[in-house]
């Protein structure tokens, strides 16, 4: 198909089509409305449908009710919607429903602005809505990244039945980088055997819901989750990982951040300090492994991030305390510059020899 | 001698035992919802949606294939069901808190895209399921758990006709008004929900009928007392009658 220029909201959408969704239902919002906008024009040429909801809370419930039948769907969203959304992740999780959900965080909390952030990494990592839950998140840090992992998300949530989040901010939304997608194969939709359809002669009817009342059934529910979520644990992990068996210190971030850190990263290496770096890209379930493997030789670690600190929680509980753990990280939509993360590792590093 | 059958209990409800309480009409507007399902021969293209509330169950009830919505959102999943499985027959069954009060953007607005489902709307004033307290078409006067001197228009608002509001939507293709209080009104409920189906199945767009039905738990009343209240009390609150009823020919 060769290259073409694309902004990164846009690959998104033209992932999930190559993907085989012909489902979406959404609600404008800045800076991932592109994504939206795309999905309203190009879903009617593969025979697909596009909605625009009156809100986020009726864009994920749709998502609910068309996951139901058993198609790939999808909504998207930035941070202010995507907490609406919760309650819906939650009875899509509850229900056992595959969907994808993607946010392109911004600046918060509240309102915030619209510049790109990382901060809702508790939220899509921790559960987010109520109850006892993980959904899978899958974190680009290239617009060509995005097409792999988007058509990975869907494969995901068809596996585990499990809406799954692909994770993105503000600076992988709206910008432009060229790309290259495979071929569009049609391909037919999954029968899948659990699907609210209408019986059509097949017997017992089938339903769909969260709800027991009964607590001792609710608890082998959640025990049946727990049994999935740790399936994806074992299963789905994701990560890259850059020259960090010789490394001093080891750098982590995902998506934007790790792009930036990765030049921070380039450029100590050439001032001759043995800097590795992980770049997570489920950041559920979180990569322990690299952590693990590291942890006894390095003398540290610095999670960046664009937040005030939240993947730095899961990066020391891989490390154990058995190494030290520092973070650096730019909030409120700021990103920060290859400079400012490549001071962070001069300091971090005790400084470099002349 | 053989017995002669002269009854039965429709296939439009499964043998599941109901847990409604004595006197709750919710029992009949079940199983004239699943009587409509058969008799127009479509339980197996139907795909229900129950609501939050006391008819939150109502998916171990209804014959055909249901999914359980959150509280108020019932029309925004039976959207989702009904755009992917244009020809297949969509149903929310909600009752007032759920599609008055929190689902009631999310009522709105299927109603005002045309969304072809039909809405079976259980109107019996008050919160059942979480105990008795006020809700949007609470009567004015009325004591409820959260009203409890009685609902103050003043304090806590006036009532919302929902069959009224929707029928100015242009959306709307058939919206009717009926009650459970007698067996004359009941026959007309059902010919009502009938006419919702056949609604859908033309393809007119969005149809709800509304049900006036009794809460003895809850209003402290009595089975046969409730039926005379919703006689005495609702039915001239919430008129009966036809509120919408779009011809098929119509240019919409």
């Amino acid at each position: 198909m060769g290259k073409v220029l694309m902004k990164g909201n846009e690959v998104i959408a033209e992932a999930a089509v190559h993907a085989g969704c012909k489902y979406f239902f959404g609600y404008p919002i800045t800076p991932q409305s592109e994504l939206v906008a795309y999905m309203a024009r190009r879903l009617p040429e593969v025979g697909g449908l596009f909605l625009q909801a009156e809100s986020e809370v009726a864009a994920i419930n749709m998502v609910y009710g068309a996951a139901g039948t058993g198609v790939r769907v999808m909504t998207s969203s930035s941070s202010p919607g995507f907490s609406l959304k919760q309650e819906g992740i939650s009875y899509l999780v509850g229900a056992e429903l595959p969907a994808l959900i993607v946010n392109v965080v911004r600046g918060g909390p509240g309102l915030g602005n619209i510049q790109p952030a990382q901060s809702d990494y508790f939220q899509v990592t921790k559960g987010g809505g109520h109850g006892d839950y993980h959904t899978p998140v899958l974190a680009p840090s290239t617009l060509q990244e995005i097409i792999d992992l988007t058509e990975a998300a869907f494969d995901i949530a068809d596996q585990y039945r499990t809406p799954v989040i692909l994770l993105g901010d503000g600076m992988l939304g709206q910008m432009m980088e060229p790309v290259e997608f495979k071929e569009l194969n049609e391909r037919d939709p999954e029968q899948k055997e659990w699907a609210t359809t209408g019986t059509r002669g097949d017997g017992k009817p089938r339903i769909i819901s969260s709800l027991e009342l009964n607590a001792d059934a609710l608890e082998k529910r959640n025990e049946l989750l727990q049994k999935k979520f740790a399936l994806i644990k074992q299963n789905e992990v994701r990560y890259e990982t850059f020259e960090i068996d010789d490394a001093d210190y080891i750098v982590t971030a995902y998506g934007t951040a790790a792009r930036i850190a990765m030049n921070a990263i380039n450029q100590a290496r050439k001032d001759g300090l043995k800097i590795g770096m992980i770049r997570p890209i489920t950041l559920w379930p979180f990569p322990e492994q690299p952590f693990i493997e590291t942890r006894d030789r390095v003398k540290g670690y610095l999670s960046v991030e664009m937040s005030a600190g939240q993947m730095v929680e899961d990066v020391r509980l891989a490390v154990e305390g058995r190494a030290p753990v520092s973070f650096f990280g730019r909030t409120g939509g700021v990103v920060p510059t290859q400079e400012e993360i490549y001071d962070q590792i001069i300091k971090l590093a005790g400084g470099v020899e002349v | 001698m053989t017995m002669k059958t002269v009854f039965e209990k429709t296939t439009g409800l499964t043998d599941n035992q109901t847990h409604y309480c004595p006197g709750c009409t919710h029992g009949i507007i079940h199983r004239m919802v699943g009587e409509v399902l058969e008799e127009m021969g479509i339980l197996e293209d139907t795909v229900g949606v129950a609501s939050v509330g006391c008819s939150v169950l109502s998916y171990e009830y209804f014959n055909c294939d249901m999914t359980q919505a959150a509280h108020g959102r019932a029309p925004a999943v039976a959207t989702g069901i009904k755009r992917v499985l244009p020809d297949r027959f969509v149903f929310t069954y909600q009752g007032d808190g759920d599609l008055a009060s929190i689902g009631i953007a999310e009522a709105v607005h299927a109603a005002a895209r045309g969304e072809n489902i039909t809405v079976i709307f259980v109107n019996n004033a008050i919160y059942g399921m979480t105990g008795g307290q006020m809700a949007p078409t609470t009567l004015v006067g009325q004591k409820t758990a959260t009203t409890p001197f009685g609902r103050n228009a003043s304090i806590q608002g006036l009532p919302i006709r929902v069959s009224e509001m929707l029928s100015t939507l242009d959306g709307t293709a058939y919206i009717e008004r009926v009650s459970t209080h007698d067996v004359p009104n009941i026959i007309k409920t059902k010919k009502a929900i009938r006419k919702a189906f056949e609604t859908q199945k033309q393809g007119k767009g969005f149809s709800m009928v509304e049900v006036l039905s009794s809460c003895p738990t809850n209003w402290g009343l009595d089975p046969n007392e409730s039926l005379d209240w919703i006689k005495d009390h609702m039915v001239p609150a919430y008129p009966l009658g036809v509120y919408k009823d779009v011809p098929k020919e119509a240019d919409r």
